[in-house]
């Protein structure tokens, strides 16, 4: 039996590979954004793309998100596979009625006629110290746009596996990649990548009884993190990754919250019109007689999003999480 | 003395790495918009050119009128007509070669039906039986657009991909006065000239937005004006002589088609009728104004041409007449079939594969057409609570 060779390796250089691969694979595939050729992007994850398959293929663009993304819709009418690269959650607000209004509609209006495979690569999230409109949690917005996917990792393995799948579609994909992991290590093995397919399926992360935390993206770490301190409470956490919003997979969430009776959803993004009011919903509308409690959300606060040397309180933490978990009406097992 | 004052004598030395950039003097449009018809260069036109841009013209007109009395009737949702604009219309189309693409907004139906569209299929989203009633790629017409100038982007995505395959495709791209405002424009002709994509902006100035004049829309000498600011040539001409816009397009394509790069096209004209069917225009304009713009009609100075040079007699024009009646009679008799509907297309192509979340929506419209088709019913279990 061969040992396959395991190297540690960043979120950013498994994302880099993996667009690296698609565009050795698919000269259809096109990287566009501001800053994603000499520079190799603000956070690498482009670095030696504009090298290796020249600027046609990894281009500088104007700085004007509306412009990347519209240009895209043409460059993808025309048989192209545009990646697009916006280069924070909060700078890509421009870009929004392109996307909501053609990207998002193009397979519909057309009856299937001219689908649009655009992958649009989007750092998003806090936990980096990054000041006003760089720590955005944008998902929601996405989310309510029907004709999108959207998906996030939390691992290395998968921000290669998904962003290959991503730019595999002949959908549209919002690619949430959370800044605060980029940095992230993980043994992986680069030479044998594997693409996570289908869109759509999510992941239990850690097995457990008493409870499921559902949750995806940056927030996963701080699940998983949350799961180890919550065995001295003498709870026994189940942890699924969502990778994907859009499609969501309510069979393994589902699966999950009938196993364990109790749910919590934990996400950076705001509470009030978040995703995990659409979770919560969802599993107990499909969950209701296996709760034993309601299905509680740890969310960000309602706020615009704090200054760097405050935003600690703002993110779900273990502790705010395990205060959640702490009101899951466990007097009755008692 | 201020700096502008002293500007004749003043010559600085430039700030480091500075160099002049293109000479903006080749890209001013002209001072008067450029006209053919009623000039001595109309001796040089083509006849058959002529006697063609007549027929479409006519042609054109009718299936205006046809449309709006389609809203009339019920048979059509909206109409936002061309009527008075169909120089640009028409020229827009003939102008293109077969590999090349149109980028419509939703008031350009016209140019894509006299580009050899089905009016049926063009007119799908104004009769509201779905978006867009045809296959982009087959005609090369991308979908109408009614979000403002939201197309020129895609236009400069389309021709940008085109050069960087080697295709020998050029993308013209339509849009109104009141397009030139939004971002979207900006960014689109930034694009273009950066990337000297091959592709033609043509700007149908018809003097309003809706009900806002071009007064209140800009502060630019001129439209084609802002071509400058891009690096790209502006040119300015007469949208009601079909002549002037088919060469000075003709020629814009040329350039793009050679590897010359964008260029901005504002045709002057005028919207005769109101915005759609649901705007009453004398709320913001007078009938003088409107009378002024019935006398530079295209068809007239067209028509005022071929006689003066003996090109159209009477049976010419009959025929050009019988022509535009069978089209519109053809169009009016299947716009007065019902459109056969069905309501699981909503569900049809919103992804490749739908989503598990749009499988249990399609079912459940299913159930309730099922359900609807058998009567009247009662909702939830029977006899709890009744």
């Amino acid at each position: 039996m061969t040992t396959v060779a395991l190297k540690p390796a960043t979120m950013a250089q498994a994302l880099g590979r993996a667009l690296r691969d698609a565009m050795a694979e698919d000269p259809a595939v096109h990287v566009m954004g501001e800053d994603v050729g000499t520079l190799g992007g603000v956070f690498r994850v482009t670095d030696g793309l504009a090298k290796e398959f020249g600027e046609d293929r990894c281009t500088d663009t104007p700085l004007a998100e509306a412009g990347i993304l519209g240009t895209a819709v043409g460059m993808a009418m025309y048989g192209l596979r545009p990646v697009v690269e916006m280069q924070f959650d909060a700078f890509a607000y421009p870009a929004f009625e392109q996307l909501i209004s053609h990207v998002a509609r193009m397979r519909n209006r057309t009856r299937g006629a001219m689908p649009l495979p655009i992958t649009i690569r989007v750092p998003y999230g806090g936990g980096i110290g990054g000041v006003e409109h760089h720590s955005d949690s944008s998902e929601a917005y996405y989310m309510a746009t029907p004709g999108l996917h959207v998906v996030t990792p939390a691992t290395v393995a998968d921000a290669y596996g998904l962003l290959r799948a991503s730019i595999a579609s002949d959908d549209p994909v919002v690619f949430l990649e959370p800044k605060r992991l980029y940095w992230s290590k993980d043994s992986w093995n680069p030479d044998e990548p594997s693409v996570v397919e289908p869109i759509g399926r999510a992941v239990v992360r850690r097995p457990g009884r008493s409870a499921t935390l559902i949750t995806y993206g940056p927030s996963v770490p701080v699940c998983l993190e949350a799961a180890e301190a919550a065995r001295a409470e003498g709870w026994d956490l189940e942890v699924v990754d969502l990778r994907s919003l859009v499609p969501f997979d309510d069979e393994t969430v589902a699966a999950s919250v009938r196993r364990t009776g109790r749910a919590v959803v934990v996400h950076e993004s705001g509470g009030f019109g978040g995703p995990g009011g659409e979770i919560a919903a969802r599993v107990t509308e499909r969950c209701f007689h296996h709760l034993e409690a309601p299905v509680l959300r740890v969310a960000g606060f309602d706020i615009p999003y704090p200054p760097p040397m405050l935003e600690r309180h703002h993110l779900p933490g273990v502790d705010r999480i395990l205060d959640a978990v702490g009101r899951l009406q466990w007097e009755a097992e008692s | 003395m201020t700096v502008m004052e002293q500007r004749g004598a003043y010559r600085p030395t430039p700030p480091p790495a500075w160099q002049p950039r293109t000479d903006p003097a080749p890209l001013l449009p002209d001072a008067l918009p450029y006209r053919v018809l009623g000039t001595e260069a109309a001796a040089q036109a083509d006849p058959d050119l002529l006697r063609r841009l007549y027929a479409e013209l006519v042609r054109g007109r009718r299936y205006n009128t046809q449309a709006t009395a389609l809203t009339k009737q019920g048979r059509l949702a909206v109409y936002p007509s061309s009527t008075g604009q169909e120089a640009c219309e028409v020229a827009a189309a003939l102008v293109l070669e077969e590999q090349d693409w149109l980028f419509p907004s939703y008031r350009d139906t016209l140019a894509a039906v006299a580009r050899g569209l089905d009016p049926v299929e063009a007119l799908t989203l104004l009769r509201g039986d779905w978006h867009t009633g045809y296959d982009p790629r087959e005609h090369r017409i991308a979908p109408l657009s009614t979000p403002l100038a939201t197309q020129l982007p895609h236009a400069v995505g389309l021709a940008h991909a085109a050069r960087l395959k080697g295709d020998d495709v050029v993308a013209l791209a339509l849009v109104g006065d009141g397009g030139t405002s939004e971002g979207d424009f900006h960014e689109a002709l930034n694009f273009a000239a950066v990337w000297q994509a091959p592709v033609v902006f043509l700007v149908q100035n018809n003097g309003f937005a809706i009900s806002v004049p071009l007064a209140k829309q800009t502060a630019a000498p001129s439209l084609a004006h802002k071509a400058v600011g891009y690096g790209m040539p502006g040119r300015l001409v007469d949208g009601n002589d079909a002549v002037a816009v088919h060469q000075v397009l003709g020629e814009a394509i040329a350039h793009a088609r050679a590897g010359g790069g964008p260029t901005l096209v504002e045709a002057v004209t005028y919207r005769i009728d109101a915005h759609t069917n649901a705007d009453d225009a004398t709320r913001y304009r007078g009938d003088a104004e409107v009378e002024t713009w019935r006398a530079h009609d295209p068809i007239v100075l067209l028509e005022r041409e071929l006689n003066d040079r003996g090109l159209l007699d009477d049976e010419g024009v009959r025929e050009v007449r019988e022509d535009a009646e069978t089209m519109a009679a053809d169009l009016r008799e299947r716009m007065n079939q019902d459109p056969v509907l069905d309501p699981m297309d909503l569900f049809a192509h919103v992804y490749a594969q739908p989503t598990p979340q749009l499988l249990e929506q399609e079912a459940q419209l299913r159930a309730e057409l099922d359900a609807e088709a058998d009567g009247p019913h009662h909702h939830g279990p029977e006899g709890v609570g009744r």
